[in-house]
């Protein structure tokens, strides 16, 4: 009983750790003074002039379309880069993986940084475009690692029953192989999705004029101090997600799990 | 069931769907464009001068005062906070393994959820939280406690480290306490064992190489953050990390912040092979 | 490297994948909208002259400039305008220089200029497209502009200001009027410096009685021991964070530029901006073009509409930095503010500098220094 509350104690105390700064963000989305460092009183007019604000509304447009697209493509270059690696003979498939691995060890500002002298060097224009490349060549491992589990999880027989039956090898692997790795695809895409939003040293460095995420923006405000138009963003997209969260996963799962609901409770 | 099957298809190479060149050479060409390229630049830029002769002296300036010095610190604080991330993860990730309902939706709530909060905007919240008037320290003086002075040391460091980094710890941990076997748990039980020599002897080696893999997940990001510490530290404390940045974005001596990147690489080469040592699969995972 | 993370999460949870997923397309859809409702926006003013107004590439100061100003400049002139933010002139410099980026306008201060114009990256500007600057903007802030751009020749003066002490009346007693208070002991902890070489090293190098652009090894060896003697009595070295910290009483005196003083003091009037006797820099922050510019008419037409007074009043009421263009400041009808000794000092009082270039030898000799200081 007592460990039951003690544990029940320490969780507590983790998510507070965790959720404080969210709150104080939070309040301060409906703080009506323009700066953090006053109580200018309640205030939902940040919520009203976020929408007509061009440049977090470029920014937020820019970060989702960065998130999309790399993850887009990582996902298709990472599972054809999959397939061809769980074909290879094992020494080729270590070093392959071992070079996968980098981007995901090594220091991002290292990472950041390297990219950076590659396009100076190659003299590409920065912008969009080496934002893109460089959010896909961190993504694609994401996508390589968790494809591979569903890679070494296939049964070979099935896919060569289909070919015995008469199935060509395209209609195989789409009809045998694909529904089984699919969950493997998704799951990367939506890694790569979320890693490319919440990136900001790789982006600081491959970034170039008038492209701005939300990230590099936020950097940018730091210094003259936030503006609460991003609290209010940061807010609203917190607040959506959990919405979601909340319906997606409680919904269909809430006669089975009534302990479901201590979790429900502690918000 | 599949463990026994799983292992086999990883020694041999598995089936050849389509045409293996075609298939392969995208992400060939990728990985040489976008990774082993953009390395070799380092090594070029960190081995050579302005003039672009060879020379050593950027990677030596690693041991000159200043730097030497960013170094050790930045060792030092994410020596301390992958300390205090293990200490403060583990029975976290030992209750959420041993709660069998519902600690998906808990984990995502308490470690998942915050990541779509802007990571520098969790940081920056934590100098509202923190300052000499800041929230903790206006509910602490109205309860008469004494206040709490940790901004702009490296305590402030260390809290925003262990902050952003012990999802990275917990999720590791508790993937490999979950693969524990309760069978082998229970059988130390009947044969006697108590509490804490089944946690020594049976749970922990078990969990070690989520511990292993927690502990590089969060020291590298660590040992080379320079955002936490001008964000928590008040630009007072120097880490490698400020050094490497303002030598590329503001005193534009890239091959100086080339040389210290190649040290610093050091060390995280040093991380793969201590995570290749336990990851026999070679897949570079310990899911 | 958050890989356990997310995997752990997305490959076990079905119910996260389908929520996620939907959260994209939700945000992706809400996201498009906002953004292409701005984008109509920008252009639904200059639809129809956009294709032949082209565009601009600006870059400035963060938060230098109001925003309302760059629609009125797109509505009036159907120009584009694409922004930039850099936050201090050193992260400026090599983006320019590695050329990798290409600007059409850029706000650098004094001794960056010079440093410009030295490593032949700015070209002349032609006065006559750019009527509204010689006819606005005041005699002396030309003439002090020669000494980073003789002659007049490549630079169109946007803010200028004073590096001062803003401080807190209820938490210091003493009489502010000199750089030394930032040493006195009884305010440690409570002190706020610049996180940029060149100004920190000016409070030490003035307090010593050198000049703020000395090249002299002893006079910038003793300015780095003073800053280091400082170093445990600092709360924080910031930029412009000096603002939000001391409108929330976070330090008792800060090093501030003289165009944020009066937006604090809007904020918190317990607090008072001074000028030290040792004397102090005076900046300019000035316009200026890029060799490589794409877009150079529109740069020119952009300048050119930044000197138009009215333009000129609504960026300095809303960044509140002093504004070089007398007829702007005739404009000012809040007398206060328009004889505001913040705003419009009487430099003839104070012993006065301003930044120069010191060469890239200079320069490495002051960051090494700084280097020494912050690592200590």
């Amino acid at each position: 009983m007592i460990k039951q509350c003690a544990q029940k104690v320490y969780i507590g105390l983790i998510f507070i750790f965790m959720y404080a700064p969210i709150v104080t963000l939070m309040v301060l989305s409906f703080n009506n003074s323009r700066t953090r460092a006053k109580w200018g009183g309640f205030t939902g007019k940040w919520y009203a002039e976020l929408f007509s604000n061009r440049s977090i509304m470029q920014a937020l447009y820019n970060t989702l379309l960065i998130a999309v697209v790399s993850a887009v493509a990582a996902t298709l270059i990472g599972t054809v880069a999959t397939l061809s690696i769980s074909a290879m003979r094992r020494r080729s498939r270590a070093v392959f993986m071992s070079v996968t691995n980098i981007p995901m060890l090594n220091a991002e500002i290292v990472t950041g940084i390297s990219l950076m002298l590659l396009f100076i060097t190659l003299r590409v224009k920065f912008g969009l475009g080496t934002i893109l490349l460089s959010h896909i060549t961190f993504n694609i491992p994401y996508v390589i690692l968790s494809v591979m589990p569903r890679m070494k999880r296939l049964n070979p027989s099935v896919y060569e029953a289909a070919l015995d039956l008469g199935a060509s090898r395209v209609q195989a692997f789409f009809r045998v192989v694909f529904p089984d790795l699919l969950p493997g695809i998704l799951s990367g895409f939506l890694m790569a999705f979320t890693m490319s939003l919440d990136d900001f040293i790789i982006t600081h460095f491959t970034k170039g004029p008038g492209v701005d995420t939300l990230s590099t923006k936020i950097y940018t405000e730091v210094r003259k101090g936030i503006k609460p138009e991003m609290y209010a963003l940061s807010t609203l997209i917190f607040v959506t997600v959990l919405i979601l969260l909340i319906l997606v996963n409680y919904t269909p799962k809430s006669k089975e799990k009534q302990s479901s609901g201590q979790n429900g409770g502690s918000l | 069931m599949h463990k026994g099957t799983n292992k086999k298809p990883a020694e041999t190479p598995g089936i050849v769907y389509f045409n293996q060149t075609l298939m392969t050479a995208p992400y060939l060409v990728w990985a040489l464009a976008f990774i082993i390229i953009p390395l070799l630049m380092i090594f070029y830029y960190g081995l050579t001068d302005k003039t672009g002769a060879f020379t050593l002296e950027n990677v030596i300036a690693i041991t000159t005062a200043q730097h030497s010095k960013a170094l050790w610190l930045a060792l030092l604080l994410s020596l301390i906070s992958t300390a205090l991330c293990l200490l403060l993860a583990y029975p976290l990730a030992m209750i959420l393994a041993k709660r069998s309902v519902s600690q998906q939706s808990f984990i995502v709530l308490i470690f998942i959820l915050p990541m779509w909060m802007n990571f520098l905007l969790r940081t920056l919240a934590w100098q509202t939280l923190l300052e000499k008037t800041g929230v903790i320290n206006s509910v602490l003086t109205f309860l008469h406690l004494p206040t709490l002075n940790i901004i702009n040391t490296p305590a402030a460091i260390i809290l925003g480290m262990v902050y952003n980094f012990l999802p990275f710890m917990v999720l590791p941990l508790y993937n490999s306490l979950t693969k524990i076997d309760p069978n082998v748990v229970n059988a130390a039980y009947d044969l006697g064992a108590n509490g804490t020599q089944t946690f020594l002897r049976v749970i922990f080696p078990l969990s070690i190489p989520g511990v292993i893999s927690g502990i590089t997940m969060v020291f590298v990001p660590a040992l080379t953050t320079f955002v936490i510490s001008n964000l928590l530290g008040g630009s007072k404390i120097l880490l490698i990390g400020n050094v490497i940045e303002q030598e590329f974005t503001q005193a534009s001596n890239w091959n100086l912040g080339s040389g210290l990147s190649i040290v610093l690489m050091i060390f995280i080469i040093l991380n793969m092979v201590l995570t290749g040592i336990f990851d026999k699969n070679g897949e570079g995972t310990a899911l | 490297m958050k890989k356990h993370l997310v995997s752990t999460l997305f490959s076990k949870s079905a119910g996260l994948i389908l929520s996620a997923a939907l959260l994209a397309g939700l945000l992706g859809g809400c996201g498009s909208d906002g953004a292409s409702a701005g984008a109509e926006g920008a252009n639904g003013s200059g639809a129809s002259a956009d294709a032949d107004g082209g565009e601009v590439i600006v870059y400035n100061w963060g938060e230098y400039i109001d925003p309302d100003v760059l629609d009125m400049f797109e509505e009036e002139t159907g120009i584009t305008v694409i922004y930039d933010e850099f936050e201090t002139n050193e992260i400026m410099y090599p983006r320019v220089e590695a050329g990798a980026s290409k600007y059409d306008v850029i706000c650098p201060s004094d001794y960056m200029i010079q440093k410009m114009i030295d490593n032949d990256l700015l070209q002349e500007l032609n006065f006559d497209h750019i009527p509204n600057a010689k006819a606005n903007i005041g005699q002396q802030y030309w003439e002090q502009s020669e000494q980073f751009d003789p002659g007049n020749k490549y630079s169109v003066p946007y803010c200028w200001g004073t590096v001062g002490i803003l401080y807190n009346k209820t938490m210091v007693d003493d009489v502010v009027d000199s750089w030394s208070i930032l040493w006195d002991e009884k305010y440690a902890d409570n002190i706020l410096m610049q996180d940029s070489v060149r100004d920190a090293f000016m409070v030490a190098l003035r307090l010593n009685g050198s000049s703020m652009n000395t090249l002299d090894p002893d006079e910038l060896a003793a300015a780095r021991d003073l800053l280091i003697e400082q170093k445990p009595l600092v709360q924080a070295y910031v930029i412009d964070q000096v603002r939000d910290k001391m409108i929330g009483n976070e330090a008792a005196l800060g090093v501030i530029y003289s165009g944020e003083a009066i937006y604090t003091q809007r904020e918190n009037p317990d607090l008072e901006y001074v000028i030290p006797k040792e004397g102090t820099n005076v900046w300019i922050d000035s316009w200026v073009v890029p060799k490589n510019a794409p877009n150079l008419e529109n740069a020119e037409k952009f300048i050119d509409y930044m000197c138009r007074p009215d333009i000129a009043l609504l960026n300095f009421e809303y960044i509140t930095y002093s504004t070089p263009n007398e007829a702007a400041r005739e404009l000012i009808e809040d007398e206060d503010i328009k004889n505001s000794p913040i705003a419009f000092p009487d430099l003839s009082q104070y012993s006065l500098e301003t930044f120069t270039y010191l060469g890239d030898e200079g320069d490495e000799l002051y960051n090494e220094m700084w280097k020494e200081v912050k690592s200590e």
